[in-house]
């Protein structure tokens, strides 16, 4: 263990808490709106529009066929214009949100497919407007499964944050890259695998329980 | 209370298939009147859903009207919709609750869709759950209920609002026979009680005899029959109505027996109790053997059916003294049934 500087694994582990946050909010305030968009504008749905539907579909197509490390390089000069750099936690976060908000999009659409159409035409049948029928009917009924697809999308994150590392990103998987692999360091780059491990499965666990938490079907 | 005038609803056609669309519903005209439960029965594909969502502009008429407590349906904008929809409640095969909340949010649904103020949604809340008996599962998620009990959150819910009238889609459908019989109970007490109308498709005669006033038979998208329960239960003038009757009731043991007249006796309300039969054997000498037979009730009405032969005697004095009697003879021809 004798290439091991813990401080700068604790900083490359708080850069990537940090990265992974950040992206998570922003992935979260711009992809579920968009999913619902998607669904409501599906075909049969409240807001039936194959134009925009298609648009919007085509958009999250191309944004998900794009492999991760392209986006990245890709993104450079927006994410310079978007945050003044292209470097560090700051740089990491807009093709981090590119990546991840249309992956969470797509998930958020399945999640809403599956509640029962029944429970959206009582809805109406109440006298709800479309927006009450959204907001109290239809997210919360399908609030598990946005939950479970949020926990993916945020573990898909984790792994989008170490490939950050390739553009100076920082964190973990900077790391792993920088000493692990280049200087041939295989301490650094187990305990990093190790760390990413962890995260991964505390990620899992803490969505798996708030998901049977909200689940009462 | 509730007027159909002459409606159609015809569904888009499929863009692939190219055709002229499915025809839900041609030429329906009803009307129900305020304070009675009115029954639609049909088999499936029959159209039933479509003319129970007309009424409360679920599905909008391709042609004619549907005139709703005064107002025509399809005239209303998005604001009188959702106000008519306050005043017509409705419940559902598959209860159609939301998991997600509790019995007492679900049945306070849409009180907070119609903005109300808490205090009041809360006393609501607490009232309805009384009348339908789960006053105790008030904070248990629709997923630990029975199909009984999840019904009567749908009903309580369905009148959180105070509606005028009552839609039921198959309401007892997915029940079973015990459950199903409270529901109905449920039902028509709120009928009584509250001069609630109330408007329930079922593909069930049995539902339709229980508790309905007056009945509409629905076949491939047509009223094939109309009319109060007793008449078209006890004599069903379309063959679909004459096939449901014999769904609710079994087949009467017809067959090669067939010596002299076969006659059906119908006894409704006091005539079903009087010893009509035996008198009349005994004055005409007559003989009589039993084909088939049913006695029931009508909701409160008791009735009797017999289907007999006749043979010997007097055959032509025995039906006049029937039908003096009060007694109600039809001839019945061979092949027919009963």
């Amino acid at each position: 263990m004798g290439h091991i500087d813990w401080a700068e694994i604790a900083q490359a582990s708080l850069d990537t808490l940090a990265m992974l946050g950040g992206s998570m909010i922003l992935t979260v305030l711009l992809g579920l709106p968009l999913g619902v968009i998607l669904f409501l504008t599906g075909k049969g749905q409240m807001l039936d529009n194959r134009a925009a539907n298609g648009a919007l579909s085509l958009l999250v197509n191309i944004l998900r066929s794009v492999p991760f490390v392209i986006l990245l390089i890709v993104m450079i000069p927006l994410t310079v214009a978007l945050v003044g750099t292209s470097l560090g936690v700051a740089g990491a976060i807009p093709p981090l949100v590119a990546g991840a908000a249309p992956f969470f999009a797509r998930l958020v659409e399945t999640a809403l497919r599956e509640v029962d159409k029944g429970v959206i035409e009582a809805s109406f049948a109440m006298g709800a407007k479309r927006r009450q029928v959204v907001i109290n009917a239809l997210l919360p009924e399908a609030m598990p499964g946005i939950i479970a697809a949020a926990t993916v999308t945020a573990i898909a994150l984790v792994s989008y944050t170490a490939m950050a590392g390739v553009v100076g990103a920082g964190g973990l998987g900077d790391l792993a890259i920088r000493f692990g692999y280049q200087r041939f360091q295989t301490d650094v780059m187990v305990v990093t695998v190790v760390l990413l491990l962890v995260l991964v499965q505390a990620l899992q666990m803490v969505g798996d329980r708030v998901v049977r938490r909200v689940s009462h079907r | 209370m509730i007027a159909f005038e002459a409606v159609s609803k015809t569904y888009a056609p499929k863009a692939k298939a190219g055709g002229e669309g499915h025809v839900a519903l041609s030429g329906v005209s009803l009307s129900v009147r305020a304070g009675e439960v009115f029954g639609v029965i049909g088999a499936s594909g029959a159209g039933k859903s479509t003319l129970i969502r007309l009424i409360n502009g679920l599905e909008r008429p391709t042609d004619g009207r549907v005139v709703v407590d005064g107002d025509d349906v399809a005239a209303l904008g998005v604001e009188g919709l959702r106000d008519l929809r306050r005043r017509v409640g409705m419940i559902f095969q598959h209860f159609n609750l939301l998991s997600s909340k509790t019995v007492a949010d679900n049945v306070a649904f849409p009180l907070k869709l119609a903005g109300r103020p808490a205090a009041e949604v809360k006393a609501r809340t607490a009232e309805l759950l009384a009348r339908v008996g789960l006053s105790d599962q008030a904070a248990k998620y629709p997923a630990q209920l029975s199909g009984g009990q999840k019904q009567r959150v749908g009903v309580a819910r369905a009148l959180a609002t105070g509606p005028k009238v009552l839609l039921c889609d198959e309401a007892t459908s997915a029940l079973d026979p015990e459950t199903t019989e409270q529901i109905l109970d449920l039902v028509s007490g709120l009928n009584r009680e509250l001069g609630l109308t109330i408007v329930l498709i079922t593909h069930e005669m049995d539902v339709v005899r229980r508790v309905c006033d007056r009945v509409a038979v629905l076949e491939a998208g047509r009223v094939v029959e109309t009319g109060a329960v007793e008449d078209v239960f006890l004599h069903p003038a379309s063959a679909t109505a004459r096939r449901f009757v014999r769904e609710a009731d079994g087949e009467p043991a017809a067959g090669a027996v067939l010596a002299g007249r076969v006659v059906r006796l119908t006894f409704r309300g006091e005539a079903t109790y009087k010893p009509v039969l035996g008198e009349v054997a005994r004055t005409t000498g007559v003989d009589y053997s039993i084909l088939g037979g049913r006695i029931h009730r009508l909701r409160e009405t008791p009735y009797g059916q017999l289907t007999l032969a006749l043979t010997g005697g007097d055959v032509d004095a025995a039906i006049a003294q029937f039908q003096a009697a009060g007694v109600r003879v039809d001839p019945v021809l061979i092949g027919e049934g009963a």
